[in-house]
């Protein structure tokens, strides 16, 4: 049928546009072009980008306010780096190590407070958690508050921009599939969402579980560039900063998500002589955003083919 | 056997008994009736019923399966729908959106299989768009699938609700106060459509309303209810006649 | 037995700065609904300013409670207006957002302006002695913030009960529309809330320059953490329960530190309050009403 061959050929050109974005950064970083400080940007970049999106994956799309995003990110972050520095795996297997810890943790917390509603999941998922920064600051084997140092610089370009690519694609076919609906509709009516059929507790799970398991994959991807890893890395500021993203980028949009960690990646380098003036300047962001446009940038609109076609079309 | 059989159900908030010793039974394809001034509990059984609340005592038989203690998805699960007295409609979602989350419980692939993109999931997408779409031209709304639900005019948003609940492929159907907020006219339709699904989809019906002209005109059979308690039951012009629901509705007794 | 009746005595000083704090939480709680994440950084700004009034005053130190409760009812105040009154009806989620925001403004303005360093409270706003009862040794200190707790929670609970503006805060928590045709302007109702709660936690700010001596931009945290854990524990929205609640968590917690490991004397208030959210979440006083439908 025409529309297969369409279908077709849109995969090939989508696949081969990833592909030379991809190689453009490689060859600028291999050439040394891409100096250190962007290198270190553009690392960040990916992962703030990771992070949001799978926070959005949460607080956007599920409607689930959840404000301990960091603790996940820590349990990958100490997962891989225990695998790959104290029993000698390789980077791969740290990362997947990394997902199914943060994806178990996101179960066992999951579970038990998804039953409670808005604020006092938000609050229950600040208090969990700060009770992960609290606990592994407390643990010898990971040298409680100084943390790992050392750790081998693991996390290339290509890791990073594979992660991105798997963590986006994932949402989004999760999102554009009767799975995703079922999530959304959690997000938008609980009640009639029960009553039409929908194990609301089981698809509340299931966001968190993989939002949980990308966010422990940043951390991974983060843990290996950056050295070290402490629990303080890993505190509320952190969940706060993957949370002015999400909102500055729009709840329930995965674009906004991305376009947000970019520019607040981008801000934060610009700010890093000044860190009160960058926290007032995110405080700010988030409360003139709630009370002027609390939908964001891109409200829970995506940059659909659709969208892309007829702003190509207008411009023709 | 008998589709649904209510044996002394009660339900109490805080001490003020909200249904007490409620009886009730219903076969397959009736049309039956719910009815009572404001505040007697209707839609606290619907409620009950439903699985939205937990009885404190008495039993609930579907098709010989116990409700009490299912949650609402298994309930709806096992073939009953329905409508709120406010529209709860998905609202941010379009028309065709809300229709295809009532399909999902039958979901014909797996999670994997959307994430990977495999071929029964394109086939399936397709299976549910259709099936969506079937539900919604029966009340003429597929043209409107791309509309967002909260866009609706009230009428169209009443039938959207409707449709939903029948994309579950209930054997039940129960409507809470459908003709709520609409002009004589637009009852008739409603009257005429409810016969008409009825019929199409081979459903029982349970429905509360207060519109009298709709409840005497397709009703097979009426409840009613008064401060949590039955007070009578029978065909329409028996209750029509019947001097304690009229008391109850009047407050007063007529001569 | 002396060790444990002198626990007592610091954990009902505590328990008593607990409650003035959890007290702003739960009225706020119980008539707009909203989590007011920057109470504790209120509390902050109140020992600041009673620090300055101290220092570059030279008042004594009911003065300086006095200007710190004045000065935070009129920023409680503001802060509602600015803040959250656009988002009244808006979800939850987002007035949640926004206190969040509002928390880290009031932190890194006060970095920012002041510097990150703590202060000290001088020796002369606020001699410490100490008197013999007993054989037991109850400093002045601890005496001065539990009396003036009591005194300053009786004041509350007058109001509440026998003024005007107390009978408004109850009705429009009860039912906002209703409060509003009886001709209750909910708008002033909720800043006098706001203001009122200020003020408790100011004091408690200037309280606890005192009993620890020092102060610090992000002193309100932990604390606010904790007053806000004794409020759900009393049950959120029960001004009573906000008393009980900070006085158990007072006690509870130096309890945990004399006897206990310190290391987890804080996360001992995030596993209470985890507990109390998945076992009782309407608190020790609460009731639970479910949503209509």
């Amino acid at each position: 049928m025409q529309t297969k061959k369409i279908k077709w050929t849109r995969f090939l050109l989508e696949t081969a546009l990833l592909v030379v974005l991809f190689s453009l950064v490689q060859y600028g970083i291999s050439t040394r072009m891409l100096s250190q400080y962007y290198q270190i940007n553009l690392t960040s970049m990916c992962i703030n980008i990771i992070l949001a999106v799978s926070l959005n994956l949460i607080n956007g799309f599920t409607g689930q306010l959840s404000l301990g995003h960091a603790g996940f990110m820590a349990v990958g972050a100490y997962t891989a780096v225990i695998m790959t520095t104290k029993m000698d795996y390789p980077l791969l297997a740290g990362l997947v190590g990394a997902f199914l810890a943060a994806s178990a943790a996101g179960f066992v917390i999951g579970v038990p407070t998804l039953r409670l509603k808005g604020d006092y999941l938000a609050i229950a998922t600040l208090a969990l958690g700060e009770i992960i920064r609290v606990t592994l600051q407390n643990i010898d084997y990971v040298n409680g508050p100084a943390g790992i140092s050392g750790i081998p610089k693991l996390t290339t370009w290509a890791w990073l921009y594979g992660a991105v690519v798997l963590t986006i694609l994932v949402v989004v076919n999760l999102i554009n599939s009767s799975y995703g609906r079922a999530i959304i509709s959690v997000r938008e009516d609980e009640i009639a969402a029960e009553l039409m059929g929908i194990n609301t507790t089981k698809y509340k799970v299931m966001a968190f579980v993989i939002g949980a398991g990308f966010a422990g994959l940043a951390g991974a991807l983060y843990g290996h560039y950056f050295y070290i890893i402490k629990p303080e890395t890993f505190n509320f500021m952190k969940s706060f900063d993957i949370l002015v993203m999400v909102v500055l980028g729009g709840l329930g949009s995965t674009t906004g998500a991305v376009i947000a960690a970019i520019f607040i990646t981008v801000l934060t380098a610009a700010l890093q002589p000044f860190p009160e003036i960058r926290m007032i300047l995110y405080a700010l962001i988030l409360i003139i955003v709630m009370i002027y446009r609390p939908q964001g940038l891109m409200g829970n609109k995506e940059l659909s083919r659709q969208t892309l076609g007829r702003i190509w079309g207008a411009r023709r | 056997m008998t589709l649904l059989s209510i044996n002394k159900l009660y339900k109490s908030f805080g001490g003020l008994g909200a249904v007490m010793n409620f009886n009730f039974h219903m076969e397959q394809h009736e049309l039956v009736g719910l009815i009572g001034p404001n505040g007697a509990g209707k839609t606290t059984v619907f409620n009950l019923i439903t699985g939205v609340y937990k009885p404190d005592q008495g039993e609930i038989i579907f098709q010989g399966q116990d409700l009490v203690g299912m949650s609402s998805y298994n309930i709806c699960a096992r073939g009953i729908a329905r409508t709120f007295q406010n529209i709860r409609l998905f609202n941010e979602l379009s028309v065709l959106d809300n229709v295809k989350i009532a399909c999902h419980k039958d979901v014909p692939y797996s999670l994997l299989g959307a994430l990977v993109r495999t071929p029964a999931f394109f086939k399936g997408e397709e299976r549910i768009e259709q099936q969506a779409l079937k539900y919604l031209e029966v009340f003429n709304l597929d043209i409107k699938r791309d509309e967002l639900a909260k866009n609706l005019p009230y009428g169209e948003q009443r039938r959207l609700e409707i449709s939903r609940a029948l994309a579950t492929r209930p054997k039940l159907l129960i409507l809470d106060e459908p003709a709520a907020g609409m002009n004589p006219q637009e009852t008739n339709q409603l009257m005429q459509m409810i016969e008409m699904i009825r019929q199409e989809f081979g459903l029982a019906i349970l429905l509360i309303e207060h519109d009298m002209s709709l409840v005497m005109g397709v009703c097979e059979r009426i409840y009613v209810l008064d401060y949590g308690q039955i007070i009578a039951e029978g065909l329409p012009q028996e209750i029509r006649n019947n001097k304690q629901v009229i008391e109850a509705y009047l407050g007063e007794e007529l001569n | 037995m002396q060790e444990l009746i002198q626990q007592l005595v610091n954990g009902l000083s505590l328990g008593a700065i607990y409650a003035l704090i959890a007290l702003g939480y739960t009225m706020v709680y119980g008539i707009i609904k909203l989590i007011n994440f920057a109470h504790g950084d209120v509390m902050m700004v109140g020992g600041f300013v009673g620090f300055f009034s101290v220092t570059l005053l030279g008042t004594n130190i009911a003065v300086a409670m006095l200007l710190a409760m004045a000065i935070c009812a009129l920023l409680g105040i503001i802060i509602e207006k600015v803040a959250y009154r656009p988002l009244r009806n808006s979800s939850r989620i987002a007035s949640l957002i926004t206190a969040i925001g509002v928390s880290l403004l009031l932190e890194y303005l006060t970095i920012f302006l002041i510097g990150p360093n703590q202060k000290v409270f001088p020796e002369t706003a606020f001699t410490v002695k100490a008197y013999n009862i007993g054989g037991l040794s109850i400093l002045n200190k601890d005496v001065f913030v539990f009396v003036s707790a009591v005194i300053l929670m009786l004041v509350l609970q007058y109001i509440i009960k026998y003024t005007k503006t107390g009978k408004a805060m109850r009705a429009v928590s009860l039912d906002n529309e209703a409060a509003i045709l009886m001709g209750i302007s909910v708008d002033k109702t909720i800043s006098m809330t706001f203001a009122i709660g200020s003020a408790l936690a100011a004091a408690a700010g200037v309280m606890v320059g005192v009993y620890y001596s020092t102060i610090n931009p992000l002193m309100g945290i932990v604390p606010g953490l904790k007053a806000f854990v004794a409020a759900v524990l009393g049950g959120i929205g029960i001004i009573p329960g906000a008393m009980v609640g900070g006085f158990v968590m007072g006690l509870l917690e130096t309890m945990v530190s004399g006897y206990g490991n310190s290391l987890y004397r804080d996360a001992v208030s995030f596993g209470v309050l985890i507990l109390i959210l998945l076992v009782k979440p309407t608190g020790l006083f609460g009731k639970d009403t479910g949503e209509k439908v």
